[in-house]
């Protein structure tokens, strides 16, 4: 049996920095991840664009992971278990993991955070008609092949999404000599970032269809092809419109899933619309002693927040774990009126500023964000542009609060 | 041309045309749309990442070291698959000196072992 004062679970970027967090508090720290090295999904996003908020220059995303894993790696205080594949947790925070090198390993924490990132969706999950064959890959699985195996999936592509998973692969497959014959989005509008969208599609005159879905695929053994059709408001296809394009791959990039299996049969309370913990502003779940942070707590666009928001959860564990995190009576945050969820769902009363990060439902032009506490409004923010695809955020005073918050949005 | 500015969230939509020898932006919110709109349309520039294969084996990621401009994109990818990396290097280590003549150095965004 081992002891540690903050165990966290799964070596990304929220890992990292949930790791430099709780060194800053003077927390022995062990890291648990499961593949070969740290980094996460980072060393697969070759491209560039991370870091500009975080490091104020725009990095790879193996560049990014890079800056971390150094600290990481050269700071003693923290034990790094590579190949360490964690099979379950308790509430009285015992940690069971297994590598090859160590064997199965029992780990007592002081404090848990969760950082396991998340899984995408795949062809079983959103039900696609038609036969089985090769050739179907979720983006993010082809992304891998291509950028860490050297492994082109295939030479004409529909993509089905236009997240930007699916955008950044449809420019990397037309450099490796693919063609790209179409991104379908089922949306009128795209969930990706404006900027990929000029830049990995109109770049290579790649087009992009909104309100479009796949609707059956075909082949025996390699796909042969797909069906396209517009939908209706309703999201149902009109049939009538179907269109064939012949092809040998079709990526989905249609979402991702927050991997929190591990919770399963814990008392942490999950919310439905996130798929991740509920928490508050620490980053701690319902159950004392376990915090989430990154995408394995709700789905991030921009890794720069992933890792101010893992340093917190970090640096909170590390006081809990010392008895030193104080906390007071809290709060509900109640979104509405076209915010879909906002996060921390609880916060404490007391003092300095909280952030709380939101996502609306569609896209918005000139509203307001408005949040009230007890009936007062606390905070108003004007806002040009809101699109689903990118977290918004909006800083509210502790001190003004008089009871739950409700965030919504105003003309 | 038309285009979207993508200097702010609001994406707005350019059009931009050369009329009697100056170029003319239309549809920008702002002065940055049109300072955009006239750069993508004289001489768009973008950093360029891909991967080279090993000799040996393996792959290693890259960026040109600053943004090359875009008709110059097609020949770098060309190089890049082309070429093939004989010996180990470090993030950060230049691979190629200038390969498309146009200034951009290619440089390394991961380690890779030679293998
Ligand atoms: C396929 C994919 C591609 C993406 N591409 C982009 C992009 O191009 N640009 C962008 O800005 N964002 C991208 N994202 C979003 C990106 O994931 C986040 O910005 C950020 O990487 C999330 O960090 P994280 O640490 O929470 O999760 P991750 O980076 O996913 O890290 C989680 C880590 O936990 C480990 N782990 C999970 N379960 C266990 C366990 N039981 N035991 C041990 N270890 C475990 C995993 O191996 C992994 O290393 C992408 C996401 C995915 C899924
Ligand atoms: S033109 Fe101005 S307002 Fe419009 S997207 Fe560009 S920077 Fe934003």
């Amino acid at each position: 049996m081992k002891k540690f004062d903050v165990v966290i679970i799964g070596g990304g970027p929220a890992g990292m920095a949930a790791a430099l967090g709780a060194r800053e508090q003077g927390a022995s720290v062990a890291l648990l991840e499961r593949d070969d090295r740290l980094g996460g999904i980072l060393n697969q996003c070759i491209h560039n664009g991370f870091g500009l908020h975080y490091f104020g220059e725009e990095l790879t995303g193996p560049e990014y992971a890079k800056r971390f894993r150094d600290k990481v790696l050269a700071d003693k205080g923290i034990t790094v278990f590579l190949e360490a594949m964690v099979l379950s947790l308790t509430e009285d925070r015992v940690v069971r993991a297994i590598s090859p090198t160590a064997g199965l390993m029992e780990l007592h924490a002081g404090a848990i955070v969760l950082a396991m990132g998340c899984r995408e969706r795949s062809a079983g999950a959103i039900a696609l008609a038609g036969t089985r064959p090769a050739g179907i890959y979720t983006a993010g699985m082809a992304q891998r092949l291509s950028n860490v195996e050297g492994y082109l999936v295939g030479k004409e592509v529909v993509i089905l999404g236009s997240g930007d998973i699916g955008l950044i692969m449809a420019r990397r497959m037309t450099s490796e000599g693919a063609k790209v014959k179409l991104v379908a989005e089922i949306m009128p509008f795209s969930s990706g970032l404006k900027r990929n969208i000029v830049q990995c599609l109109n770049d290579y005159d790649i087009p992009l269809r909104y309100s479009t879905t796949v609707t059956r695929v075909t082949g025996k053994n390699r796909l042969t092809g797909v069906y396209v059709a517009p939908v209706d408001e309703k999201m149902n296809p009109l049939l009538e419109k179907e269109e064939y394009i012949p092809c040998d791959t079709l990526l989905l990039s249609v979402g991702l899933i927050p991997e929190n299996d591990l919770l399963t049969g814990t008392s942490v309370e999950m919310s439905r619309v996130t798929s991740g913990a509920v928490v508050d502003e620490f980053r701690q779940t319902s159950v004392p002693g376990i915090f989430s942070a990154g995408n394995v707590l709700h789905v991030h666009d921009l890794v720069d927040n992933v890792s101010e928001e893992a340093f917190v959860a970090g640096a909170s564990a590390a006081k809990f774990s010392k008895g030193e995190l104080a906390l007071s009576e809290t709060v509900s945050v109640l979104p509405s009126n076209g915010v879909r969820y906002a996060l921390p769902q609880k916060v404490h009363q007391g003092e300095g500023k909280v952030k709380i990060y939101f996502r609306v439902d569609k896209v918005y032009r000139g509203r307001t964000v408005v949040v009230e506490s007890g009936g007062e409004v606390v905070k108003r923010k004007k806002t040009l542009v809101m699109a689903p695809g990118e977290m918004q955020n909006v800083e509210v005073d502790k001190a003004l609060i008089r009871g739950d918050l409700s965030i919504y949005t105003e003309e | 041309m038309n285009t979207t500015c993508i200097m702010c969230p609001m994406g707005c939509s350019l059009t931009v045309e050369e009329k009697d020898g100056a170029v003319i932006v239309t549809g920008n919110g702002c002065p940055r749309g049109e300072k955009y709109g006239k750069a993508e349309f004289t001489h768009p520039e973008r950093v360029v990442t891909t991967l080279l294969k090993g000799t040996y084996g393996g792959v290693v990621s890259v960026k040109t070291d600053r943004p090359i401009p875009k008709d110059k994109i097609g020949d770098l990818l060309s190089w890049a698959a082309s070429f093939r990396l004989d010996h180990a290097v470090k993030t950060g280590d230049v691979i190629a000196e200038s390969p498309v003549a146009c200034g951009a150095n290619v440089v390394a965004t991961s380690d890779f072992k030679g293998r």
